[in-house]
């Protein structure tokens, strides 16, 4: 979005454009310590933090799905537990089928993203906010369907089976690091997807729908590949859910809380980010850690919160530090400047 | 018979299905907004209901004298703080707001009240029902309920269509600039709309309770099955919401007659293939989606 009056081109020589802010050689070493340093953390850290830093990456993956939906696509779903429910169930039925629980989380993923093809033809016949309960249907549907099926334990739930041969410390271990993978490989392709063509495309929707059109940009169709692409994200997510969580129910795997939190964990960090649903889900495990004694208050608190950002804060905690210090991790948008005769910064982000 | 019964039975249920979505309807219509804490309001007037009857000395059955006013009110003010504030912003917003309210409203009735089951009493009534054939059985109340939900579409109709505020909603919501030069006031126009919508949802909150078991999960379901009858009758009609109503409530009958499991999977279905073979609805016009 342009911010500043739109700088007259004299000639091509006067404008530089850049991605980063700074040198990505800090980003890359810092990204590199975390990584190397969440790798072995179920080696060097208590059991509890280890199974809430799974719980952090499970989240950590959906809203950055949600985000890719919403804040770079602008669909609002409130259906996405569908596709949670999904992954957990293709991931429960392939292992009924024999299959190592833990290689099935990438047939997880393209089965839930193959179930999301016929399910957009009918979705983006809506719009809006009609399109964001008709979403909600399709998980309704899902789950009710899913219920019915005996051999998945129907209503009742059914527990995951191909994890009893391994140790306790063992099936931690290998579902920790699976769901950090997981976590790794989602948030990274997002990053490289936005910094791709498609990524383009979507910002220029985002930034103007009609004039996009005119360029050229298949909007449908990116939206298409965009709405697939999160169904698989989040079918990833809940074949890790199952796999760390193995008792599988309709209603736990199907839950609306998983919408709630994804919405809100991006809403509160920053909408449009790769680092916003990050930092909203860090602020959120704070929250519900500190305050897990007093029920279901931290949702509360933390619903009040993101609705207060939606409305005086748009851009999310993350967009409020980007616009005033100009800084980005993970850039994905390009800086169009002038080169340095001028000493007023006439900036266009992306 | 057995047949006739379904249907009548799922005509019952339709009728109600329309007063809750009446709101819904109204919202979209003239404030382009979806309140997805629709059903959460309806929920909170049933609350309402059950928590002041006692206080007012007034039986449960006659809450709504007291219970739709204060909702009219409150819809009133929260349009023009809350949701007028978001739709400042963009729709995106909206949708943002109205769920998180969601979401909040339900957990802090959770939180207050217990997941436990509640009604509005209104005595041995409930029990009592016509009976005109063999395995027919026609529940007083939800007759009634039938009867409130066309009075209140009809009387809704009527307002819009004749009176000259009504008027003035329907000019807001077909072009609001035009309107605006014409010396409409549309924050105030909006604000009766949002009124009209939250003293309807109210009311079908209240109805809602006298029929069956509520708990603070109870919106949701609610909010659902009022969407889908929007949707299956057309978007943007009153009377096709009846009749999408309607429909719904028959399709659900019919999957609950072959397995209980089912009634909720029949009337989505329903939906899903109204969504794939005419999305525009029964009544609606193609317009209405863009």
């Amino acid at each position: 979005m342009s911010k500043s009056t739109t700088p007259r081109v004299e000639s091509l020589s006067s404008v530089s454009i850049r991605r980063s802010t700074h040198s990505p050689v800090f980003t890359l070493i810092g990204s590199l310590i975390i990584i190397v340093l969440l790798s072995v953390a179920p080696w060097i850290a208590p059991a509890q933090v280890a199974s809430t830093l799974m719980n952090f990456f499970i989240l950590v993956i959906m809203a950055t799905m949600w985000n890719l939906l919403a804040g770079y696509a602008g669909m609002v779903s409130i259906g996405q537990q569908a596709f949670v429910g999904l992954g957990a169930y293709a991931t429960l039925y392939f292992a009924l089928k024999g299959v190592n629980p833990f290689l099935t989380i990438p047939l997880a993923a393209l089965a839930t993203g193959a179930i999301a093809i016929p399910v957009t033809y009918l979705l983006f016949r809506l719009r809006g906010g009609y399109f964001a309960i008709a979403t909600w249907v399709v998980a309704d549907t899902a789950m009710l369907i899913i219920g019915t099926i005996a051999v998945l334990g129907g209503g009742t739930g059914r527990l995951m089976p191909g994890l009893e041969n391994l140790s306790p410390s063992q099936t931690a271990h290998y579902s920790y690091l699976a769901t950090w993978i997981v976590a790794l490989i989602v948030v990274s392709g997002t990053y490289l997807l936005l910094r791709s063509r498609l990524g383009l495309v979507l910002a220029s929707i985002r930034d103007n729908e009609v004039a996009a059109r005119s360029a050229g940009a298949n909007v449908r169709s990116a939206r298409r590949t965009v709405y697939i692409i999160a169904a698989a994200g989040c079918g990833a997510a809940g074949a890790v859910l199952a796999i760390s969580q193995p008792f599988i129910q309709p209603t736990n795997e199907f839950s609306m809380q998983w919408a709630a939190e994804m919405l809100f964990v991006s809403m509160i960090g920053g909408l449009g980010t790769i680092e916003g649903p990050i930092i909203g889900s860090i602020i959120f495990f704070v929250l519900q850690q500190s305050l897990q004694q007093q029920g279901v208050w931290y949702l509360i608190i933390f619903g009040v919160f993101a609705v207060a950002v939606a409305l005086w804060q748009p851009k999310g905690l993350w967009g409020a530090f980007r616009s005033r210090f100009r800084s980005e991790l993970l850039p994905v948008g390009h800086w169009v400047r002038r080169d340095q005769t001028l000493s007023e910064s006439t900036d266009l982000h992306e | 018979m057995i047949w006739v019964n379904v249907i009548i039975q799922g005509i019952l249920v339709g009728g109600f299905y329309a007063l809750f979505a009446c709101g819904l309807s109204l919202m979209f219509g003239v404030l382009k907004v979806i309140n997805l804490a629709h059903g959460d309001m309806a929920v909170v007037a049933a609350y309402v209901a059950v928590l002041l009857s006692p206080h007012l000395h007034i039986a449960p059955l006659w809450s709504f004298l007291v219970v739709v006013p204060i909702f009219g009110l409150l819809g009133y003010v929260l349009q023009r703080t809350l949701i007028q504030r978001s739709i400042d912003r963009d729709p995106f917003t909206t949708l943002l707001v109205t769920f998180g309210l969601s979401v909040v409203i339900e957990n802090l009735l959770l939180e207050l009240y217990t997941a436990n089951g509640r009604t509005v009493n209104i005595g041995a009534i409930i029990a009592e029902s016509w009976h005109p054939g063999s395995i027919v059985y026609i529940s007083y109340v939800s007759l009634v309920v039938l009867a409130v939900a066309v009075l209140v579409l009809a009387v809704l109709q009527l307002f819009l269509s004749k009176s000259r505020t009504g008027r003035l909603v329907r000019a807001v919501a077909d072009d609001r600039e035009a309107a605006q030069l014409s010396g409409a006031n549309y924050k105030h126009i909006f604000g009766i709309a949002a009124a009209i919508a939250f003293a309807t949802v109210a009311l079908a909150g209240i109805a809602y309770g006298m029929m069956t078991q509520f708990a603070p999960t109870s919106g949701g379901v609610n909010l659902l099955f009022a969407f889908e009858a929007v949707v299956i009758g057309g978007i943007g009609s009153l009377w096709g919401t009846l009749v999408g109503g309607i429909a719904l409530g028959v399709a659900q009958q019919f999957g609950a007659h072959i397995n209980p499991q089912y009634q909720v999977l029949a009337g989505n279905l329903l939906f899903l293939i109204v969504l794939a073979l005419r999305p525009q609805g029964l009544f609606g016009k193609k317009t209405a989606l863009a």
